[in-house]
């Protein structure tokens, strides 16, 4: 204790002769390094982290905490009767960050706008490629090609954004990070100088935080923006300590070496709770993990047997010993964060005794099936394998013998989309924009069956009307309504067995405030505060 | 080394002056008998191992060592699923002493063949196996057998291969120095003469008298071999959870570092243990078959 | 003497052109597909991950692949990294300074303390030192050192609090257009404390790096001036009555170390394997940390380029040696 209490005293001194001038620095440690800084390019959370939270705005934003939308860089928007145009105003005034060797002229403007669009959709815009091996997946992942007719310019704070169809999750695809707004000015003046890759080194934005310096795979440095629209978050500086292994994270956040941090193993939550001198905020996250059937293949394609093997598999236990308790049972194909997740639905019990009998009246006897494990942990799922032992000893129960099989990750993903694929696939999604349109359209739509995105094959014509008028309107009861029946109707067929919804830790110093988790798993520093 | 016909007397002689100067080394008596220990503990693990090594006692996570209670005795102490380390360490001496033994019968014979043919037949022969020895030397062991099990894809049985073509171009060098050296004495020259075919004299002939220093390379081979498995193991390429090798239950235990000090001490201790014992073996294999250093 | 040097470049060709087909080979065996890795389980379209395959160039002949890439090789481009999108050289370089510093420090360590260790435990031999010391030599020599690394984090990170965790200095200090050398950039800073930080950050992992080259080398010092101790000419000088000490320094010292020096230089591939350890224990931004997370990210132009690099580095460290070796033993140039 003495020991401890001597370190402490001997890193406060540190800090307070290193600290000097008073500015207040809030230390995060991070999980991994970021694969760049423009955010558009990649799909990676390390990265939105490093990229688009502290440096860019979006057009329009997530409300902190929730998945609703608000206004961002534009201050307003009319969309037409018809849903096919969307007209941002944008907010006046507003400041691009300035770097070594850039200063900004202007304002920020619908020029700006039209770039960070246009650079992802045209492949004769100079930004379309700037470097070998650079796509916009997400801005392809989302559609955006298929969605986006035209982006316009109405004049220099008036932007209009044609659809080919009405689509209402459109305007949370806009607060995504791909849509994350950059300089016009500066990626031209990096064209001029032959140095376009560096749009990606070193970012400028309208965001919080402006971006110092990167030292690759050890530290991110920030400084606050005094001329942030919604003004100056409270503290000075903002260091990203990139610190891959979780023990080691915990150590120095209990050393104070930094004052948050994400991913706690899971054993370690107990000790972090128990620490006077830390929080622990949790929340559900994003997110889904379930087991598909291959609803075109016998016997699966009987929906008495799906509803037998989802009440022989005991989703408690694997709660337990998969996700250690950082989880809960999943009822819903969507997470129970989203709005429209349907509070009502009854899942199947647990009932290995009730789930042979099913087995029996169906006449299934001797069932020999494929459990498919992937190789690798995901944010939904820490052991896949592990889930799936679990499984196959309550298949035995009720005589269904189960053989795990598993592949490389790249290969699980593309053979699991074989409409042909003998057996049952454990996998998940972490959701983008909080819209359930992304949980149900992707994973579950008549497109997706025929795509193999939808790994049940599963077509339902009555599923299918529901999310599709939810898609096209625009009235949010009227979207709730039409998801929570698609729910029902999701139970009643049961493609999957829902599995479970991870659990997301932030352990930090009771000195902090302000910090709020969002929904979405994206960890966002604006308006923290640091307590002396 | 001077009498090259091995018949049954000398080798009685040779193995007795052998038995002689490898019984002056006290350190490698005393690991010869660790050694046969270490060896007892994997061939009799399901005996003396007081748990399976994949039973999870759910109720005692992380047990201190030389706890116990209605499951039994944890003399070291259980991991984070309540898994018997002690019982876990005997069955992973198993995977340990097979990774040792079958990586160097691989890169042994793989590599003795090489380079009996480069350098009994020399000429282009020669060149072209030296040369991707070279080139598979260029590269640090480690990391050439990492891509080398990224390719195979993790697991024991692949880490053990990618570790034997690493180290068989040791082997395949010291053989064919071997060889070259033989080659023009007189014994084999009058074995030709008498019509020996090739194979008869590469294997029969030559090979015999090139032993000495494949038996102490084969040595040092055998405990890195057991540290490089560890090693990859400990990356996450080598034996896969839940199979209680030692250095996949380090890489496991690595979360617990700052809370379970048991859980990252033993095998590692184990690990150590097992190498250094052969290694002193190795020491005196040296000194007994070496008569360059043996006097000195 | 020039021939023989010549002679010796020549000779490297062939090995570096192998040394390329297996960068190139291997890493195209590597099972995955990283178009399909890059998407997750966003999934691509058909049309989608053609354009991209096409893109990246994996579509073309792998003879037409490996000719473009000894052409870039030797124009110094070694391609973007499929994570980063930056040049994989442009990211090597950047990290390798860490690790350089890292292995200076341990090779360091490693020859201040192990060829005194040698040299004391030779002239003193079958002593209470010589035992103790070469029996720890051997422990070290058999030491895993990734376990090794743990027990130290365990000991003088988690119990003492002496040491940092990981990471190569504290945070507070920032050299902005730092080389990247830490203890150089910390000297150069003049800022109070950088230097204690840096070096409490570099202590444990070069002394983990060191174990093994230091316990090759305490064991190659004593044999080598064993055997020197043992001939002739140190005989008639001990003989003629020469002090012991100018015979140790002068006639002895000298020639032990020409082995020694082959040693050393061997050492070199070692340090790279144990980088690798090293690093991944101490979160250390060094290049052997980077060639495992490229490796399990199937990052195909980084391992490429990566194997490349460190594969012509250790080359060129022994050919390095093996010139000096001709230097200091003129036998072997005539051979």
């Amino acid at each position: 204790m003495t020991i401890r209490s001597m370190l402490l005293a001997c890193s406060a001194a540190v800090m307070l002769t290193a600290g000097a001038a008073g500015a207040k620095t809030l230390v995060y440690c991070s999980e991994a390094s970021p694969e760049g800084f423009d955010p558009a390019p990649y799909t990676a959370g390390t990265t939105f982290d490093a990229s688009s939270h502290p440096v860019y705005d979006q057009l329009v934003e997530f409300k902190p905490g929730t998945t609703e939308i608000e206004p961002g860089l534009a201050e307003k928007w009319d969309v037409s009767a018809d849903g096919l145009t969307y007209t941002f105003h944008l907010r006046p005034g507003v400041k691009f960050h300035s770097v070594d060797g850039f200063t900004p002229t202007r304002d920020f403007n619908a020029d700006d706008v039209i770039f960070s669009f246009d650079r992802q959709a045209d492949p004769k815009n100079a930004y379309y490629q700037y470097a070998p091996g650079i796509s916009y997946e997400y801005y392809n992942a989302m559609d955006m090609p298929k969605i986006v007719k035209s982006v316009e310019k109405v004049d220099d704070l008036t932007v209009k954004f044609t659809l080919t169809e009405p689509n209402a999750p459109f305007l949370a695809d806009m607060a995504m990070d791909f849509a994350s707004i950059l300089s016009k000015e500066y990626a031209d003046k990096l064209a001029s100088e032959d140095r376009k890759a560096d749009i990606n080194n070193v970012p400028v934005g309208t965001g919080p935080f402006e971006f110092v310096a990167y030292q690759k795979d050890a530290v991110i440095r920030y400084k606050a923006n005094p001329d942030y629209f919604k003004g100056k978050t409270p503290v000075d500086d903002l260091i990203f300590a990139i610190t891959p292994d979780p023990a080691v994270r915990m150590q120095k956040l209990q050393a104070g070496e930094c004052q948050i941090m994400p991913y706690p193993a899971p054993a370690d939550i107990a000790a972090l709770k128990a620490d006077k001198n830390l929080t622990v905020e949790e929340q559900p996250g994003l997110n889904v993990a379930y087991l598909a059937y291959n609803t075109k293949q016998a016997p699966f394609d009987n929906v008495n047997v799906r509803k037998a093997l989802n009440m022989a598999i005991n989703k408690q236990a694997i709660i337990e010993a998969v996700f250690q308790g950082a989880g809960q049972v999943a009822k819903n194909p969507i997470p129970p964060t989203m709005w429209s997740y349907n509070k009502d639905i009854k899942d199947d019990a647990y009932d290995p005794a009730e789930a042979k009998k099913m087995l029996d009246a169906a006449g299934v006897k001797d069932l020999t099936m494929n459990i498919w494990a992937m190789p690798v942990q995901r944010p939904y799922m820490p052991n896949a394998r592990r889930t799936a032992e679990l499984m196959q000893s309550d298949l035995a129960k009720v005589g269904v013998t189960a053989n795990i099989v598993s592949y490389e990750w790249g290969e699980y993903l593309k053979k699991s989309k074989d409409p042909a694929r003998d057996g049952a696939v454990i996998l998940g999604w972490t959701g983008d924009n909080g819209d359930p349109d992304n949980f149900l359209g992707v994973l579950l739509s008549c497109a997706g069956a025929e795509s193999g995105a939808n790994r049940a094959f599963w077509c339902d014509k009555d599923f299918e009307n529901l999310i599709t008028k939810a898609k096209q309107s625009s009235d949010m009861a009227e979207r709730t309504k039409l998801y929570e029946q698609a729910q029902v109707v999701f139970k009643e067929q049961a493609p999957w067995d829902t599995l479970a919804h991870s659990t997301v830790f932030m352990p930090m110093s009771k000195k902090v405030t302000g910090y709020v988790m969002s929904p979405l798993g994206g960890h966002d520093f604006y308006g923290v505060d640091i307590q002396e | 080394m001077a009498d090259t016909t091995l018949t049954p007397g000398t080798r009685r002689a040779q193995l007795a002056e052998f038995w002689f100067y490898f019984s002056e080394n006290r350190g490698a008596v005393i690991a010869l008998v660790v050694f046969a220990l270490i060896l007892f503990a994997a061939i009799a693990a399901p005996l003396l191992a007081g748990h399976g090594p994949d039973v999870q006692f759910r109720d005692t996570l992380l047990a201190k060592p030389m706890t116990g209670n209605a499951h039994g005795h944890f003399w070291l102490g259980t991991d984070a699923i309540g898994r018997d380390i002690l019982s876990r360490l005997l069955f992973g001496a198993r995977y340990s002493l097979f990774v040792g033994f079958f990586v160097v019968v691989l890169a042994l014979s793989v590599g003795v063949i090489l380079g009996l043919l480069a350098g009994w037949f020399g000429g282009w022969i020669d060149t072209v196996i030296m040369r991707v020895m070279d080139v598979i030397l260029a590269f640090p062991s480690l990391l050439l057998a990492l891509v080398f099990v990224a390719i195979l894809g993790p697991g024991l049985i692949n880490a053990m291969i990618a570790i034997a073509i690493v180290y068989q171009p040791h082997f395949a060098r010291l053989t064919r120095a071997a060889v070259l050296g033989e080659r023009s004495k007189d014994y084999v020259m009058a074995a030709q003469v008498a019509g020996a075919g090739n194979m008869r004299l590469m294997f029969r002939t030559v090979l015999p008298n090139c032993l000495a220093p494949l038996i102490v390379q084969g040595t040092m081979s055998f405990s890195n071999a057991i540290l490089d498995v560890a090693a990859l193991g400990f990356l996450g390429m080598g034996a896969q959870p839940p199979t209680p090798e030692w250095g996949t239950m380090l890489s496991e235990a690595r979360e617990f570092i700052l809370r379970a000090w048991w859980v990252v001490t033993f095998p590692g201790l184990a690990i150590l243990i097992t190498v250094l014992a052969i290694n002193l073996m190795g020491d005196g294999l040296r000194d007994a078959l070496d008569p360059k250093l043996k006097r000195s | 003497m020039i021939r023989f040097f010549l002679g010796k470049i020549l000779w490297l060709i062939p090995t570096l052109i192998g040394i390329t087909i297996v960068a190139f080979g291997f890493v195209r065996v590597l099972p995955g597909d990283p178009v399909l890795l890059m998407a997750g389980e966003r999934g691509l379209s058909p049309e989608r991950y053609a354009e991209l395959t096409h893109q990246l160039g994996f579509d073309r002949p792998i003879w037409v692949q490996y000719g473009e890439f000894l052409w870039r090789v030797l124009h110094g481009d070694l391609g973007n990294s499929l994570v980063t999108h930056r040049p994989v050289l442009h990211e090597f370089l950047t990290l390798f300074p860490a690790t350089l510093e890292l292995a200076f420090c341990a090779m360091f360590l490693a020859i201040v303390i192990g060829v005194p260790v040698g040299v004391i435990a030779a002239i003193k031999r079958g002593s209470w030192f010589d035992q103790v010391s070469m029996t720890t030599a051997l422990v070290g020599y058999s030491m895993p050192i990734f376990w090794w690394g743990l027990l130290l984090i365990i000991l003088f990170s988690g119990v003492l609090h002496w040491t940092p965790v990981s990471g190569r200095i504290s945070l507070m200090y920032y050299f902005p257009n730092g080389t990247n050398f830490m203890i150089w950039d910390a000297i150069a800073s003049g800022q109070k404390g950088a230097l204690s930080s840096a070096l409490s950050h570099l202590i444990l992992p070069s002394i983990v790096l060191a174990t093994i080259p230091l316990a090759v080398i305490a064991r190659q010092t004593r044999s080598a001036m064993l055997e020197v101790l043992g001939e002739d000419y140190v005989r008639t000088a001990r003989a003629k009555g020469m002090p012991p000490r100018r015979v140790i320094g002068i006639h002895a010292l000298r020639n032990a170390m020409i082995p020694v020096v082959t040693t050393i230089g061997l050492q070199v591939g070692m340090l790279m394997a144990g980088a690798i350890l090293t690093e991944t224990i101490f979160s250390w931004p060094g290049i052997g940390k980077w060639m495992v997370d490229s490796i399990s990210r199937r990052d195909y132009p980084s391992v490429q380029g990566g194997l490349l690099m460190i594969a012509v580095i250790v080359m060129v460290v022994n050919l390095i040696v093996d010139l000096l070796y001709g230097l200091i033993n003129p036998r072997i140039r005539h051979r």
